[in-house]
C-alpha cells in the first residue's frame, strides 16, 4: 500500500457543523447516472478549453506573464490599492475598506439605509457569496435578486451556487423547469432551454427595470487609471449597473493589477481558461459613475492579508477565478461543488478556504488525488497541487485532523523508517490478505473498499522477486 | 486604526520582497500573413455574431427606413446613416429603453483573435443602449481590425471615458446543461457591418 492509499484509510479530518467533503461526496455518488453526467459535462468544458488555449502558439508565454505580473503586484500590493483608491476617488468613485465579511455587508446595509433603497440586484460576485450578503440583507428584510441565469436558478431552491463560473451545472433540466413552473409559472414539463431562459429574460428585465441599487463583482482593477473591468455573457452585470441610480462594486484586494496594458494579458487568459471562449461576451470598463449616478467600490480583506503572509499559500491570491481546476478535478467532477461545503469549490477553494477556517474546511485539502492537473491547466500557474499538499501538513501539525489519523501517521514513519518492520509487516498483510480477505473486503473495516475491488494479494514482495530474479 | 489602515498595514508586513513587473514582449499572433479580417469573420461568426461587409452605407440607410415603416422602434446613432435619435442620452431611463427593437452603433476597434469590437461612451450614448435593445447593429470601419487584445489596448484609451466595453457577440448562457441560447438578458442578436 502507497501511502496515498494510507491517507485515504485513515485521514478522517475534524469536521465543524456539517458534512465533510467525503460524507458529501458518498451522497453525491449514490445516483450514479447523474454522477457520471456531471463528470462528462465538466470534462467537456475542459475539453473547450483545450481547443481555445490551441489556437494560441504563445499559450505558454501569457501564462507565464500572468503569472509574473500577479507575483509582481502581491509584492507591491499595498503600493497600488492606495494608487488605485487615489484614481478611482478622483474618477468620482466612493471608496470603502472592508476587514471582513460582516464590515462589507454592514457597508452596503448603510448604503440601502442611507438611500431608502427597496431593490437590489445582484450580478455574479464569488466574493459576497463568501460574505453570505444575501442572507445578511435577508434578516434585515431587504431581497437582492440574482440576475445571473445560473445563480437565479440556484436562489429560487435555496441552494448555494456549486460552481463559480457555471452556478446550477450540479442541475439537469428537468430541475429548471421544475423550479421555474414553480416560481414563474412556465409550462410544466417543458425542458427546453431556450423557452425556460427567454422566461428568465422576461422575469429577470422588469427586476433591473425596476433595480434602484446593482451589486456587481470586480474581474480586475487597475491601479493606474481607477477603473474596473466585469466581464460577463449574459450582461446581467450591464443591465443591472446601467439601469440602477447606485452601482457597488465589491472587489478582493487581490483583484488588483497595475496597468491598463496587463488587461491585454488577462482577458485573453480568462474566457479561454473558463470556457473555452476567445473572450466574454461583454468586458465592461468603468472609470466613472454616469450622469446622475453613485458609484461605490468595496476594496474587501477577509482573510487575504493574511493568507500574503504564509509564504507556502500566498500564491493562491493570484486567481482570476476562471475554474479551469474545477472542470479538470477527478475529485471535483465526481462529488459536485456543494460537497465542498463552501463559496469557492474545487481545488483552489480547497487552498482558499483553510485559511479563512481551518477547523470547518479541514477536510477540504484532502478532497484530492494531488494528480496535478488543476497545477496545469491554470492560467496563472498556481502550484494548487502542491499546496493541497502543504496543508495538510499544516493541519496535522496544528491538530485539526483526528487523533486516530495522527497515530496511524506515526505508525506509518516508524513502519517506513524501519526497513525489516517494513518487510515484516508486508508480510502479514500479504498474510492476512489471502487467508482472512474479509477483512480488506469489506466495507465498515476498509473504506477504499466502496468503490473499489481489493487487488490480489502477490505471493511475495517485489523485493523478494527482484532478489531471486536479478543476474 | 480603521479598516484601510489595517489592511494596507498587514499587507506592507506580510507582503514577498519586491518582484520584478514582466515586460509584455508579446510578438504578433504567428504568422504576419495572416488576413485579420478574415479571422474576426471566422471568430466573431464562431461565438453567434453575424458580418456583413459592405462598400456602401446605403443599404444600411434603406434597411432602417424599411424598419421604420414596419413600425419598429430603431435607433440610430451614426449621422452619416441619416436621422439620428436625439431622444437617446446619457440619462434616460431603463423603462424608457426598454422598447428598442434594433440600435446602430458605430465601433471603434475590431479585434480579429475574439471577434470583439471595442464601444465608447459617446458611441453609444447611453451605456444601457447596446444592451437592453433587442437587437445590435455594429458598423465598424474594415481598417479598424487589429489581430489581438496587446494591439487593441494600445489603440484605445480605456480611461478617457466614463465606461467602455468590448463587446462580442449576442448576449448568451449555458447555464441550462450547457445548452447554448442566445439571448440571455443582452441583445439577442449581434450584426457587424463592415464597412470599406
Amino acid at each position: 500500500m502507497n501511502p496515498k492509499n494510507f491517507n485515504r484509510l485513515f485521514f478522517v479530518p475534524i469536521q465543524g457543523a456539517g458534512l465533510s467533503h467525503s460524507a458529501a461526496a458518498e451522497i453525491f455518488n449514490k445516483d450514479e447516472e447523474r454522477t457520471d453526467w456531471h463528470d462528462e459535462t465538466l470534462w467537456f468544458v475542459r475539453e473547450k478549453r483545450d481547443k481555445a488555449v490551441k489556437q494560441i502558439s504563445e499559450w505558454e508565454q501569457l501564462r507565464t506573464l500572468g503569472s509574473d505580473i500577479k507575483d509582481h503586484t502581491l509584492s507591491n500590493l499595498d503600493i497600488y490599492l492606495a494608487e488605485f483608491e487615489k484614481n478611482a476617488q478622483a474618477n468620482g468613485i466612493k471608496i470603502h475598506w472592508a476587514i471582513d465579511a460582516e464590515e462589507h455587508n454592514e457597508i452596503i446595509l448603510g448604503i440601502i439605509r442611507e438611500q431608502k433603497v427597496q431593490q437590489v440586484v445582484k450580478s455574479k460576485s464569488m466574493l459576497t457569496e463568501e460574505c453570505h450578503l444575501n442572507d445578511y440583507l435577508a434578516q434585515r428584510g431587504i431581497d437582492v435578486i440574482d440576475t445571473d441565469l445560473g445563480e437565479r436558478i440556484v436562489q429560487f431552491r435555496n441552494e448555494p451556487p456549486s460552481h463559480i463560473v457555471l452556478p446550477a451545472i450540479h442541475l439537469k433540466k428537468q430541475d429548471v423547469s421544475e423550479t421555474f413552473h414553480e416560481h414563474l409559472g412556465t409550462e410544466k414539463g417543458n425542458n427546453d432551454p431556450q423557452y425556460l431562459t427567454e422566461a428568465a429574460r422576461q422575469h429577470l428585465r422588469d427586476k433591473f427595470i425596476k433595480s434602484q441599487l446593482a451589486i456587481t463583482g470586480v474581474n480586475f482593477a487597475i491601479a493606474s487609471t481607477g477603473g474596473f473591468v466585469v466581464c460577463t455573457n449574459e450582461g446581467n452585470a450591464d443591465m443591472g449597473a446601467h439601469a440602477a441610480k447606485i452601482h457597488v462594486a465589491s472587489m478582493g484586494i487581490e483583484k488588483i493589477i497595475p496597468k491598463v496594458e496587463h488587461l491585454g494579458v488577462f482577458l485573453r487568459l480568462l474566457a479561454r481558461s473558463a470556457t473555452g471562449q476567445p473572450i466574454t461576451t461583454y468586458s465592461s470598463h468603468f472609470h466613472q459613475p454616469r450622469v446622475g449616478q453613485q458609484m461605490h467600490i468595496i476594496i474587501v480583506d477577509n482573510g487575504r492579508t493574511k493568507q500574503l503572509g504564509r509564504p507556502d499559500f500566498r500564491s493562491s491570491l493570484k486567481c482570476i477565478r476562471c475554474a479551469a481546476c474545477f472542470n479538470t478535478c477527478p475529485v471535483y467532477r465526481r462529488s459536485g461543488g456543494h460537497s465542498y461545503h463552501t463559496a469557492v469549490a474545487g481545488p483552489i477553494g480547497s487552498i482558499l478556504n483553510p485559511n479563512l477556517d481551518m477547523k470547518a474546511n479541514a477536510d477540504l485539502p484532502f478532497a484530492s488525488t494531488l494528480c496535478g492537473s488543476c497545477s496545469n491547466v491554470c492560467p496563472v500557474k498556481i502550484d494548487i497541487h502542491v499546496q493541497l499538499y502543504k496543508w495538510r501538513q499544516v493541519l496535522v501539525a496544528e491538530g485539526f485532523t483526528t487523533g486516530g489519523k495522527k497515530v496511524a501517521m506515526k505508525g506509518m514513519a516508524f513502519v517506513l523508517s524501519h526497513p525489516s518492520i517494513y518487510r515484516i509487516s508486508g508480510k502479514i498483510g500479504r498474510w492476512i490478505m489471502r487467508v482472512f480477505p474479509f477483512i480488506f473486503n469489506n466495507k465498515s473495516f476498509n473504506p477504499w473498499y466502496k468503490q473499489r475491488e481489493m487487488p490480489e494479494a502477490p505471493e511475495q514482495s517485489f523485493r523478494d522477486w527482484y532478489k531471486k530474479n536479478k543476474k | 486604526m480603521n479598516s484601510r489602515e489595517k489592511i494596507l498595514g498587514a499587507i506592507s508586513i506580510n507582503k514577498p520582497s519586491l518582484i520584478e513587473l514582466p515586460v509584455i514582449d508579446i510578438k504578433s499572433t504567428s504568422s504576419l500573413s495572416v488576413d485579420w479580417v478574415d479571422e474576426f469573420i471566422k471568430t466573431l461568426e464562431s461565438i453567434g455574431g453575424k458580418v456583413v461587409q459592405l462598400s456602401s452605407i446605403d443599404l444600411i440607410k434603406l434597411e432602417i427606413q424599411e424598419a421604420k415603416l414596419r413600425g419598429e422602434y430603431i435607433v440610430n446613432t451614426l449621422p452619416v446613416l441619416g436621422e439620428v435619435n436625439n431622444e437617446i442620452n446619457p440619462t434616460m431611463e431603463a423603462s424608457l429603453l426598454e422598447s428598442i427593437d434594433r440600435a446602430y452603433i458605430e465601433g471603434s476597434i475590431g479585434v480579429a483573435e475574439n471577434g470583439s469590437v471595442w464601444l465608447y461612451e459617446n458611441q453609444i450614448k447611453n451605456r444601457l443602449l447596446p444592451f437592453i435593445c433587442q437587437h445590435l447593429v455594429i458598423c465598424l470601419n474594415i481598417n479598424k481590425i487589429v489581430p489581438n487584445m496587446h494591439e487593441a489596448y494600445q489603440q484605445v484609451d480605456v480611461a478617457k471615458e466614463g465606461y467602455g466595453v468590448f463587446l462580442a457577440g449576442p448576449s448568451k448562457t449555458a447555464d441550462i446543461e450547457q445548452s447554448l441560447v442566445i439571448g440571455a438578458h443582452g441583445a439577442r442578436s449581434l450584426l457587424v457591418y463592415l464597412i470599406s
